[in-house]
């Protein structure tokens, strides 16, 4: 039972408790104390050390907005928008209340009455927002990897066809969002017409804008690792005559996942950090339009209410990045390897 | 008669930035059913080229190689090639290592039932049934160069080649694998080509010793019929005089007449 929430616990990389999983089943409580003071302690230190510099730092800065927030007033702000989202939930509810109460009383009155449910049309709060960041990124990261993964495979496994293709990643590699996403809304709205849309276009342009920049890292790792594949595995499979795909499947893929999945951790991190700037400018409703819309309010909460927003971006990136470590770590041959 | 397997005057050249490099020069060797036969040379000296081109992994710019009356120029299961560093998959276990082979080699020639009888079978051969379930990593290199032994004995071969299959073992590990080889070849008689540098192995082992000239244009020195009586036994034979002239006509092959110049 112990082993095994252990391993749990290393696999998803939360390595901190694992002291302390052995200390409440009693191994060796000294060393257990002295592991706890080294993976907890010290960044616990480092963490209050840099609240402490933020809270003197900031009161030093006064800007056209008052005073630069230190970490009371981004809490207080945090707290704020926490109870702002239970209050627009509530009101979702009542309004739902009201309108089916009034439906009911139509229909009794006429059974052939046309009721229409109309849908709560309140203000985004917070969390809305951040869901709809998650799941532009997802969705923009997911046809990053769906493109570059077997690209890589098949560029990694030809030199020709790498050579053709080198050029081209590497002009495009370095392109910034801002520059691609003027391009991406008006090709959007160019071709993306329909009378009832699934998506709304500002969700596509940022989500295409998150994939163009996010294909790169995966598709250059996974060339990378499949042309280092050692020959002699590849010459195994040459003697047992296995066809292309079988190659590729039982070869090629399981001896690159590794290169594959760092491929994949780097683009995440980006398609976050971009994701951020195209909603911005896209005006997709996210993190980075929250961002946006307190910076145009500017008032005396706006610069907390971004911080918030700064810090849950930050957050939200370690935390995307800690599901892709797990996810190799779980998908990796070499579970010993030390990945960081 | 015609011979079983025929490397028949064999030359290969690489191209390079100054024009052609030959490496083999008109290589031909005869190998009877069930022979043992192992190529010696000095590092270099394209040996391991011999033994690719039989195994199709290399064309041959010239001649070509000849198993039982048909020519063959790409690899195959029937030519099985044991690597110097064992190539086994990392990501399976033992056992899956040999059944990646057995299943593409028996696709609808065995039963679940017989293949997974023929992977065992063949796991047992080398010593390895304890075993069959750890991933490579967790083996030592004499374990995994047998598992590598046996992935290429359940591949049923005409000829098994073997490329240095004990070089990267220390000492001690490569006396036991050999005398593992030795009971296996007892039991199965297989047409072995093998690889290899170390002078007491090939003799302890080979029916026929292949010794190669030093490259470019490498070619056979000479061949060194080896009539030892089998089973053989290290011990007893650390004192054999036959053994010890065998031995002594391989070491002053490679280090008199064909010496390397550069170290």
């Amino acid at each position: 039972m112990k082993d095994k929430i252990i391993n749990m616990l290393e696999l998803t990389g939360f390595t901190w408790f694992i002291p302390l999983i052995k200390l409440v089943t009693g191994e060796s409580p000294k060393q257990q104390l002295q592991d706890l003071v080294k993976m907890i302690g010290i960044p616990m230190l480092a963490m209050i050390i840099f609240l402490g510099l933020w809270h003197v730092g900031a009161a030093k800065v006064v800007t056209s907005l008052g005073q630069v927030p230190g970490p009371v007033e981004v809490w207080k702000q945090a707290s704020i928008l926490i109870d702002e989202h239970y209050i627009e939930r509530e009101k979702e509810v009542k309004f739902h209340e009201r309108q089916d109460i009034r439906n009911a009383k139509k229909l009794a009155k006429d059974p052939n009455a046309e009721v229409t449910d109309r849908p709560y049309t309140g203000r985004q709060t917070y969390f809305d927002q951040i869901l709809t960041s998650l799941w532009t990124v997802f969705v923009g990261f997911v046809i990053a990897s769906i493109i570059a993964i077997p690209i890589g495979i098949v560029s990694g496994l030809s030199n020709t066809l790498y050579s053709a293709l080198n050029p081209l990643i590497q002009i495009f590699k370095p392109i910034s969002p801002l520059a691609w996403l003027p391009i991406v809304t008006i090709v959007v709205s160019a071709v993306y017409v329909s009378e009832d849309p699934m998506f709304s276009k500002s969700f596509i342009t940022s989500a295409i804008t998150v994939t163009l920049c996010s294909l790169w890292p995966t598709l250059i790792n996974t060339a990378v690792g499949v042309s280092s594949i050692d020959r002699d595995l590849i010459n195994v499979g040459r003697v047992l005559r296995l066809s292309y795909a079988t190659t590729v499947f039982k070869i090629v893929i399981p001896s690159s996942i590794p290169m594959i999945f760092t491929g994949l951790r780097i683009s995440l991190g980006i398609g976050w950090m971009v994701l951020i700037a195209a909603e911005m400018l896209a005006q997709n409703p996210g993190l980075g339009k929250f961002v946006w819309d307190q910076f145009q309010n500017g008032s005396s909460e706006s610069l907390g209410r971004i911080m918030v927003a700064v810090l849950t971006i930050g957050i939200l990136g370690f935390m995307l990045d800690r599901v892709m470590l797990t996810m190799q770590k779980f998908f990796s041959y070499d579970k010993n390897a030390v990945i960081r | 008669m015609e011979s079983y397997l025929n490397i028949d005057h064999v030359s290969i050249e690489f191209p390079t930035a100054n024009g052609p490099f030959k490496a083999l020069d008109s290589v031909n060797l005869k190998i009877d059913k069930g022979e043992f036969v192992s190529i010696i040379g000095h590092s270099g000296c394209g040996k391991s080229t011999v033994m690719n081109i039989v195994g199709g992994l290399y064309q041959a710019t010239e001649g070509g190689v000849i198993l039982q009356g048909k020519e063959v120029n790409e690899p195959g299961p029937d030519r099985a090639i044991v690597f110097q560093n064992h190539s086994l998959f990392p990501w399976l276990t033992a056992y899956e290592n040999v059944e990646i082979a057995v299943k593409s080699v028996f696709k609808g020639k065995k039963s679940k039932l017989e293949m997974k009888d023929w992977i065992e079978h063949n796991i047992e051969l080398v010593h390895m049934s304890h075993a069959k379930d750890k991933l490579p990593a967790e083996l030592s290199g004499g374990m995994k160069q047998r598992i590598g032994i046996a992935r290429a004995l359940a591949m049923e071969p005409k000829v098994l080649l073997m490329d240095e299959p004990f070089g990267a073992l220390d000492a001690l590990t490569r006396a036991h694998l050999q005398d593992s080889l030795m009971e296996i070849q007892a039991d199965l008689n297989n047409t072995v080509m093998m690889i290899t540098h170390d002078v007491d192995e090939a003799v302890l082992l080979s029916d026929k010793i292949v010794m190669m000239t030093n490259g470019p244009a490498a070619t056979i020195g000479e061949v060194l019929d080896v009539k030892l009586e089998r089973p053989r036994h290290r011990l007893q034979l650390a004192n054999d005089v036959q053994y010890n002239h065998y031995r002594s006509e391989v070491i002053h092959f490679l280090h008199e007449r064909h010496a390397r110049k550069v170290a």
